[in-house]
């Protein structure tokens, strides 16, 4: 997902301190930044919203790719208004992280050195108009499958910052299908553009819901402390149902050769992404992973006197206020 | 220099005369600018008619380990809401 393979840290707390905590999560109650907390739920929390974060920031670049070739006005409009979204969507996610102890920059700094990751689906490239479709589509609608259940996430500023952006994902997932049925009913060259995105974004987007955690420590003790509430494969199965019907609806071809509906599950089955592919990618080694970060440290570097000049500007006016009391 | 922006707690009154509620927050360096930044973060689709700031810094909350203490002499108190007094029926709405 936009977190994906996040370790949980080992919590050594006071076991009385740590059973009465489990049992406030148990019992449904939120927990608030001032609450007593084990120092592992506060940091793999971190690690969490601030990848999620770090994934809404990065995820604009492939959109902002296209904001200047747009076909149409409305649709420059339409794109400019998402990409906006998803700055706001990361500013509400950083703030909820701040609230754990970690500042702004810290976090700026650890996605760029390497140490906090962003999501394995935005080290793709967007190539034709087509993706801009496909992204909103499928990105998003993979996005979605995640973060409805994250709004009765166990951390109370996490779970808010999650009910905002849900209402405004759906847009997001709308103008892409409608991009896309556009294109599905163009002409033959935007149908083979449309079948296209699919062919390339399919498999990144199961990737996106991370590998089969069935196993996984981690996953256990976040899904026990209501930070991940669905397994991967769960969400993944969730989603491939629910997508699969509506590709037939475009006319367009999921490109999986085992895809079959699976009447006694009540659901498709599909062939795995290649894992290997995403560790790589998750490692850094995306077809645009490198191109992204250079993008994000630029903005820092490039950013760094505006940031300073308005601090200096807002003592100035303050000294100024003073002294005409 | 380097220093981070200050966070400021953003409140938004919505259309229908409620109170101004707490949205999120956000880093700004004055009032003036903590206003405009909430524009564009918290009300992109007509959430509100009025943005209240304030700086993170200055807001005092409660600690929550003085929950017993604030909260639990309302819990005997039941005699403060409406429904504790059986009215008949036969009086009426009230």
């Amino acid at each position: 997902m936009y977190a994906q393979m996040i370790k949980s840290e080992a919590t050594q707390d006071d076991p009385e301190k740590l059973a009465a905590f489990q049992a406030r999560i148990d019992a449904g109650d939120k927990i608030e930044p001032k609450d007593w907390m084990p120092a592992g739920y506060r940091k793999t929390l971190i690690r969490q919203i601030g990848q999620h974060a770090h994934s809404e920031i990065v995820g604009q670049l492939p959109e902002g790719n296209w904001i200047t070739r747009a076909p149409t006005l409305e649709r420059k409009a339409i794109l400019l208004a998402k990409v906006q979204d998803e700055a706001g969507h990361g500013l509400y996610l950083y703030c909820a992280a701040e609230t754990l102890g970690v500042s702004r920059d810290e976090l700026t700094e650890m996605l760029l050195d390497g140490r906090m990751k962003y999501s394995s689906i935005f080290s793709y490239p967007t190539l034709t108009w087509a993706d801009m479709g496909a992204v909103g589509w499928l990105v998003d609608g993979a996005a979605i499958m995640n973060q409805v259940p994250l709004q009765r996430t166990s951390y109370g500023p996490y779970a808010r910052s999650m009910v905002r952006i849900c209402k405004e994902e759906s847009f997001h997932q709308r103008q892409g299908f409608d991009i896309m049925m556009k294109m599905a009913n163009g002409t033959d060259a935007q149908k083979r553009m449309a079948q296209d995105a699919l062919n390339r974004f399919w498999y990144p987007s199961l990737m996106m819901f991370g590998p089969s955690d069935k196993e996984s420590v981690h996953s256990e003790q976040s899904m026990r402390w209501k930070i991940k509430m669905n397994s991967n494969d769960e969400l993944r199965q969730k989603f491939v149902d629910q997508t699969v019907p509506q590709a037939e609806y475009l006319g367009l071809t999921v490109p999986d050769k085992t895809l079959a509906w699976n009447e006694e599950k009540g659901g498709y089955d599909f062939a795995e992404p290649d894992w290997s592919e995403f560790f790589d990618v998750l490692k850094g080694n995306g077809p645009c992973s490198v191109e992204r970060i250079e993008a994000r440290q630029k903005a820092w570097d490039d950013g760094a006197w505006v940031r300073e000049a308005r601090m200096a500007h807002a003592a100035k006016k303050q000294a100024a206020k003073v002294a005409a009391e | 220099m380097k220093q981070e922006w200050p966070l400021w707690e953003v409140f938004i009154r919505g259309q229908h005369g409620l109170s101004h509620r707490h949205v999120g927050s956000l880093h700004a360096t004055d009032a003036e600018h903590a206003i405009q930044n909430a524009r564009d973060v918290y009300t992109r689709r007509k959430e509100g008619v009025s943005i209240w700031v304030v700086p993170a810094a200055q807001i005092t909350a409660s600690s929550p380990d003085d929950k017993e203490a604030l909260y639990d002499p309302a819990d005997d108190k039941v005699y403060r809401h409406p429904t504790f007094y059986d009215i008949p029926d036969d009086v009426g709405a009230m």
